[in-house]
């Protein structure tokens, strides 16, 4: 039973690294731009919805109202305003400026709620648990899973089935054609850019209220992230779900054997899953 | 009805080679302008400078009576220039139905079933219906040609612009594509036509450019064109007898 509830523990905790994942995942689904500031994105994420909650008194989820549209006009003013600038032929710029974008905001952090590890108080929600089939799942653990599922399902729909998603597809094909099509290139950009970080703002509000924080945790974050996307093969959001999951039932089982074990273990899951499948499980560009 | 495309001196120029030198023309709204000179003469870059995808050194673009040569290629491609490509270049992830989709829903700014509605009728016109559900990347070189010709009528276009569209095809899908061709033509739509495969072009198109260097050399009457010594000689690459 013991091992039964490591996996069940390690899938729930999966759901959270595909939310941590799934921005990542479309940024370089769409503009093949790889975003080292995601993890700090996160955490500043976190950090806006400590503000929310502090100021006004609102319950860390509600706070999600006002935190994923202002995570999504960050997104929006930094790609048109910033990161179309980077994009071109060559993949260097862009990992250059995100890095530089990762220095700024940890710093711009401490700078303003220092470096105190910090908790979103969520009351009853953060103990809460039900007992099923002799488990006790916790219910925090459980939504954040379904909202995973839910934000995946959510992103899988809109690219294959409204005009925005095949106005993404069109662009991630080929840029120019897309503009001769009438395709704003820097505008979908910075809507998918957008997009990515409302989802970033769901994942840092839900570790908020899971873990505390404090402005130094966002390249660990950005490490699990990208662990799920290459674990489930890049471009396929549901694999990303799957990676996160692989990845969370590594440490939770890794921890089973030895608590020292449980970052460790998912790595080398990660590892082991490079060397046999280099382009991960599923993958869909190559 | 007025000019729906006029050049004026436009040029355009990459280090020492020039690809368009001071081109002017005008055409008239529901013309049919064909354009031949040997390979690399500067053609698919005269369609690069209209559509706005190669910004010129100089001269203007006017399209539709407006001043369009700072506009970018999409804003062009709202107004309503849409062209093919001489190598076909559909999304190839994507399936036939919604690369027609992406031009009927943002270039043309149709919505919903209006835009599949729509898209349905141009792939019947093209002859695609059949593969509306089959992956770009799938096709056969017709086909692509076929869905090339596709999207670029989906954007609802004033001004079609073809670039060797019947080049690589057998003699058969030559005369069924120029027919799709002439039935757009005769819906109204312009067209300026890049092509080496003559006889095709002729069937079409009421009046002939021949450029060479970057440079128009000749224009005309298409039959009295393709028979100036002039043109035999830089195009053909026979000699003039004097």
């Amino acid at each position: 039973m013991d091992w039964l509830n490591a996996i069940v523990q390690g899938t729930l905790l999966g759901g959270l690294y595909a939310l941590f994942a799934a921005g990542l995942s479309l940024i370089f689904g769409v503009m093949r731009l790889v975003n080292i500031a995601h993890g700090d994105m996160i955490i500043l994420a976190a950090y806006l919805g400590l503000t929310v909650t502090t100021a006004t008194g609102l319950h860390p989820l509600l706070a999600l109202v006002l935190v994923v549209p202002t995570m999504g006009v960050i997104g929006y003013v930094l790609q048109r305003g910033l990161l179309n600038q980077t994009l071109g032929d060559d993949l260097l710029p862009p990992l250059l400026v995100t890095f530089g974008l990762s220095v700024i905001i940890q710093n711009g952090l401490l700078e303003v709620y220092s470096a105190d590890p910090q908790k979103m108080d969520a009351g009853a929600l953060e103990t809460a648990s039900v007992a099923v089939g002799g488990l006790n799942l916790g219910v925090l653990p459980v939504l954040t899973f379904a909202v995973a599922v839910a934000v995946i399902w959510g992103l899988q729909w809109t690219f294959y089935h409204t005009a925005l998603g095949r106005a993404f597809r069109a662009v991630s094909d080929n840029q120019d054609i897309a503009q001769l099509m009438g395709l704003n290139r820097r505008h979908i950009f910075g809507v998918a850019m957008a997009l990515a970080l409302g989802v970033t703002a769901i994942a840092g509000i839900l570790l908020g209220i899971r873990t505390s924080f404090d402005p130094s945790i966002g390249g660990g974050r950005l490490i699990f992230g990208f662990e799920a996307v290459i674990i489930g093969g890049l471009g396929n959001l549901w694999g990303t779900l799957v990676g996160g999951v692989i990845l969370g039932v590594a440490q939770t089982v890794g921890a089973k054997i030895d608590p020292g074990w449980q970052i460790l273990s998912g790595h080398l899951a990660f590892l082991l899953i490079l060397a046999i499948r280099p382009n991960g499980l599923f993958p869909r560009i190559s | 009805m007025g000019a729906i495309l006029k050049l004026d001196e436009l040029s355009k120029a990459f280090g020492a080679v020039t690809v368009a030198d001071a081109l002017s023309y005008e055409v008239q709204e529901g013309d049919a302008l064909g354009v031949i000179g040997p390979n690399g003469a500067g053609k698919t870059s005269m369609f690069n400078l209209i559509t706005g995808t190669l910004p010129s050194n100089s001269g203007k673009v006017l399209f539709a009576g407006q001043d369009v040569t700072k506009w970018n290629a999409a804003r062009r491609s709202h107004a309503g220039i849409a062209r093919s490509f001489q190598v076909p270049q559909p999304f190839s992830g994507m399936t036939v139905f919604e690369n027609a989709m992406i031009a009927a829903t943002q270039s043309a700014g149709l919505h919903g079933h209006e835009a599949e509605r729509f898209c349905l009728r141009v792939l019947e016109q093209t002859e695609l219906l059949p593969k509306a559900n089959v992956l770009a990347g799938s096709l056969t070189l017709l086909e692509r040609k076929r869905l090339e010709l596709t999207r670029a009528l989906c954007a609802k276009p004033k001004l079609l612009l073809l670039d060797e569209i019947a080049g690589g095809l057998t003699e058969a899908e030559c005369t069924s594509l120029v027919q799709t061709i002439k039935d757009i033509h005769a819906s109204g739509v312009t067209i300026i036509w890049i092509e080496h495969v003559v006889h095709a072009l002729l069937e079409v198109v009421d009046r002939l450019i021949v450029i060479d260097f970057g440079k128009q050399i000749a224009e005309g009457e298409p039959h009295a064109i393709m028979n100036s010594a002039e043109v035999k000689e830089i195009y053909l690459g026979i000699e003039a007898d004097a």
